[in-house]
């Protein structure tokens, strides 16, 4: 017998309302300037019914569906990094006082969120940050206490984006852990419900919660096929075989060149990566002078200034900062924190202004005839 | 005492010369001593010796008008003074200067440019030995115009 | 146990106990904490994260104590707005001051060896701790040489030290300038000439380097054309560093964090990044 359950849109708007009763913030998909965006979701109203999102390289347009899904879309420009390692957060306030100051320390927020619709690359993409700021010698008290407050409910995908890849990097479509509850939308002539996977003890509390009823063997076979379906018909793939020594490899590699012929330096990719961690520090005062203060704030490695050193910057170029991003964050985190950075949503294909899109550039430089080595290591000249 | 031919033999610069080219060699060689402050050699002068320095220290110089002399290179035990006078048209670049007392062995660099004229494999041994020295002279003197340490603004 | 980020982001107030003037844009900061007992303990090469009040921080070797001096020194070069203003405190006025941060001299691998200090400019101030920490156990060492390269003379720093490390600890010191007039009646030339100029068996031998990337570079390549293995030469690398404790991404250097893994690299375990233009 199988531990699924059943619950139709009712429950789904009963869940969201027991979630906000529990003192959870409920953020979730909504549309908002033409693009599916997370936000706070009060009921399932604010859910974006009938809409599909159609992504290609640099594309991204929202289009109505010729039925009433209420997750018939998959990611847009916002991930859950917002609300567990937030754009901008205070760490200090100091007072001047003559050739003396004093520091006061923040007081640490502690919200609640209940994230409704986190998809299976992105259950991996949270994985992933957990590992860079919570697996290390230190720990960053903010992401940690939000991460633990918070309760997730998965959505399985029920389609894939053209600029969708997980497949190829082990992150989706299905995910099996990793959630509190699952969430797998049946949508046909005759039903319009949910098969709810329970993933925890919290989970379990809520479902007590809200009415359902023991979903079928056959409503379970439906949701895991309607997975299937999905990973067959993925557009794009990706071949990650020894793709941190094929770029630490190519560092000096021409593709490189073709690349920052077209990247703007724009910054899109990193900030609508969910992976993608780099911040800075702000040191600021008044206009006296006597009060300062520190923030920390979401950054970018394609920022001018992001490497500047006695000077100068280390990364001048937008090829080398180009480089940097994506041999990070397919190579260099592999040695960093033993997974690849890379959770193939997709996302930074859909928003590059230029269309600049990962699972076309490297293949580039693993098939090209071109393979430059850097001098010292095995060299693997093709002769041409 | 040491004789001359053994002195020059234990310099680094001679190391493994076959004795025969060695008992040449030491046919232009004689002992040389400079006090602090005594000049060695002035720029523009006729680069006829080729200095083995034994111990001591010299500072190459250059003097701008209206300005204290630039030491552009120090030389020390071991180590060697002028190439210019295997080199036409053999003049002096610089200003060369005992900055301690320093004694080396001076070789005369016309019987030396003969006896290499003479016989070519000598001219050989002390063309690849005087080569590595000025490309290391070199490759440093472009390390020094980087201004490494200097303020980057 | 883990410190939450509040923490580690906020700095301990430290008075500074004396401002000491090195040279002409150099000068060394001696520390004491303001509300804690003690100053923070340190290995040699580690750095802090010091704060100016409302204008910023930067990354600092720790460069003492030394013989003569309590508290914590660190010796900084003016370079931007931060040094700047860490130039203009007074005795007495109040820094802020996070860390230590980084990875150290492995001085107790060393043992037994002949080692090699080679410094560039501001370089000599995070291998002077390490000097001392050798001098501390002079007899587990065999020949020390420090071979320090500066822009001029009076770049110099420490200089009044170096009588009492060759004559008191037994250790070859060669200093030599890049550039210098006829007063200067020392060495001139890069400091990478200074190498033949010591003694040491390069196949048994630690070296330490420390400098501006391009003298490192020279150094490393003399060293291991002389016989010194890959494995015991160690550099410090230095790039833009904003949180030093791995989470802001500013200071990767290929795969390392400068803040953790470095800034004290064995070479052979960065020597496929180090010279890479732009990485």
């Amino acid at each position: 017998m199988n531990k699924s359950m059943i619950i139709d849109r009712e429950g789904l708007d009963q869940l969201i309302s027991v979630l906000i009763g529990m003192g959870f913030q409920v953020v979730g998909p909504t549309v908002r300037d033409e693009a599916i965006v997370y936000e706070n979701l009060n009921s399932i109203n604010d859910l974006p019914e009938g809409w599909a999102d159609e992504q290609e390289g640099g594309t991204y347009r929202l289009k109505r569906r010729s039925d009433k899904a209420l997750f018939g879309y998959v990611v847009g420009p916002h991930s859950w990094k917002k609300f567990l390692h937030p754009p901008e957060r205070r760490l200090f306030r100091a007072n001047l006082k003559g050739g003396d100051f004093e520091i006061i320390p923040e007081k640490l927020e502690e919200p609640k969120f209940a994230f409704l619709g986190v998809r299976s690359c992105e259950l991996h993409a949270i994985a992933i940050q957990d590992k860079v700021f919570l697996g290390g010698e230190h720990v960053d008290s903010t992401y940690k206490i939000r991460r633990e407050n918070a309760f997730f409910i998965a959505v399985q995908c029920g389609q894939s984006a053209a600029t969708c890849f997980c497949t190829s990097m082990n992150t989706g479509p299905r995910t099996e852990s990793g959630f509190d509850l699952a969430l797998t939308e049946i949508l046909d002539n005759e039903h319009h419900h949910f098969v709810v996977e329970v993933g925890s003890d919290q989970g379990n509390a809520v479902m007590k919660k809200i009415l359902s009823r023991q979903a079928t063997d056959e409503d379970v076979m439906t949701a895991k096929k309607q997975s299937e379906e999905v990973a067959a018909k993925m557009k794009r793939t990706l071949d990650i075989t020894n793709i941190k020594e094929l770029l630490y490899e190519n560092l000096e590699h021409p593709q490189w060149n073709d690349i920052a012929d077209r990247c703007m330096s724009c910054a899109n990719c990193t900030m609508v990566c969910p992976t993608c961690f780099c911040s800075t520090v702000e040191d600021v005062t008044d206009i006296t002078g006597d009060h300062a203060e520190r923030w920390q704030k979401w950054d970018s490695c394609f920022t001018m200034d992001f490497t500047h050193i006695h000077g100068g910057e280390v990364r001048a170029s937008t090829k080398s900062r180009y480089r940097q991003w994506l041999t990070h964050k397919l190579a260099s985190w592999q040695d960093q924190f033993d997974s690849s950075g890379c959770v193939g949503c997709g996302r930074c294909i859909t928003w590059c202004p230029v269309a600049i899109d990962l699972t076309v550039e490297i293949p580039k430089i693993r098939d090209s005839e071109n393979q430059i080595t850097h001098p010292g290591n095995e060299a693997r000249h093709e002769i041409p | 005492m040491k004789s001359l031919e053994s002195i020059l033999a234990n310099h680094p610069f001679f190391e493994n010369l076959e004795s025969k080219y060695m008992a040449l060699v030491t046919g232009c060689a004689s002992n040389v001593r400079f006090e602090a402050g005594e000049f060695i050699h002035r720029q523009n002068d006729e680069a006829n010796s080729f200095y083995l320095i034994r111990q001591g220290k010299v500072a190459l110089e250059v003097c701008p008008p209206g300005k204290k002399s630039i030491t552009v290179q120090t030389i020390t035990d071991g180590e060697i003074l002028g190439w210019a006078w295997l080199v036409p048209p053999y003049l002096c670049q610089f200003d060369a200067k005992a900055v301690e007392l320093t004694r080396a062995i001076v070789l005369d660099g016309k019987c030396l440019r003969t006896k290499c004229g003479e016989d070519h494999t000598l001219g050989y041994e002390l063309l690849s030995r005087l080569l590595p020295i000025i490309g290391k002279s070199m490759e440093a003197t472009r390390m020094q115009l980087l201004d490494v340490y200097g303020n980057n603004d | 146990m883990k410190l939450p980020i509040s923490e580690p982001m906020t700095p301990e107030p430290y008075i500074v106990k004396q401002f000491i003037r090195e040279t002409h844009d150099t000068f060394s900061l001696d520390l004491i904490p303001k509300n804690i007992s003690d100053p923070i303990a340190f290995q040699p090469g580690q750095f802090t994260m010091l704060y100016a009040f409302g204008v910023g921080e930067v990354p600092i070797s720790i460069s003492g104590p030394a013989p003569m001096q309590s508290g914590l020194i660190q010796t900084i070069r003016k370079v931007g707005k931060v040094t700047e203003a860490l130039d203009q405190l007074k005795n007495g006025d109040t820094i802020g001051l996070r860390g230590p941060f980084g990875s150290a001299w492995p001085i107790s691998a060393m043992k037994k060896r002949d080692i090699v200090v080679m410094a560039g400019g501001i370089g000599l101030a995070p291998l002077r701790p390490a000097l001392y920490a050798l001098f501390d156990q002079r007899d587990n060492f065999g020949e020390i040489a420090l071979l320090y390269g500066a822009r001029s003379p009076k770049d110099l720093i420490f200089s009044n030290e170096f009588k009492t490390w060759q004559e008191k600890f037994g250790i070859q010191v060669k200093v030599t300038v890049d550039t210098a007039d006829s007063d200067w009646h020392g060495n001139v030339g890069v400091v990478t000439t200074s190498i033949p100029r010591v003694d040491f068996d390069p196949k048994n031998t630690v070296a330490m380097i420390c400098g501006p990337e391009i003298m490192m570079k020279y150094s490393v390549a003399e060293l291991k054309q002389l016989g010194v293995r890959e494995n015991r030469i160690h550099i410090t690398m230095e790039r833009n560093m904003k949180c030093a404790i791995g989470f802001c991404g500013h200071c990767q250097f290929g795969p390392a964090f400068i803040c953790k893994d470095g800034p004290i690299f064995q070479y052979n375990k960065v020597k496929h990044f180090f010279g890479i233009r732009e990485i």
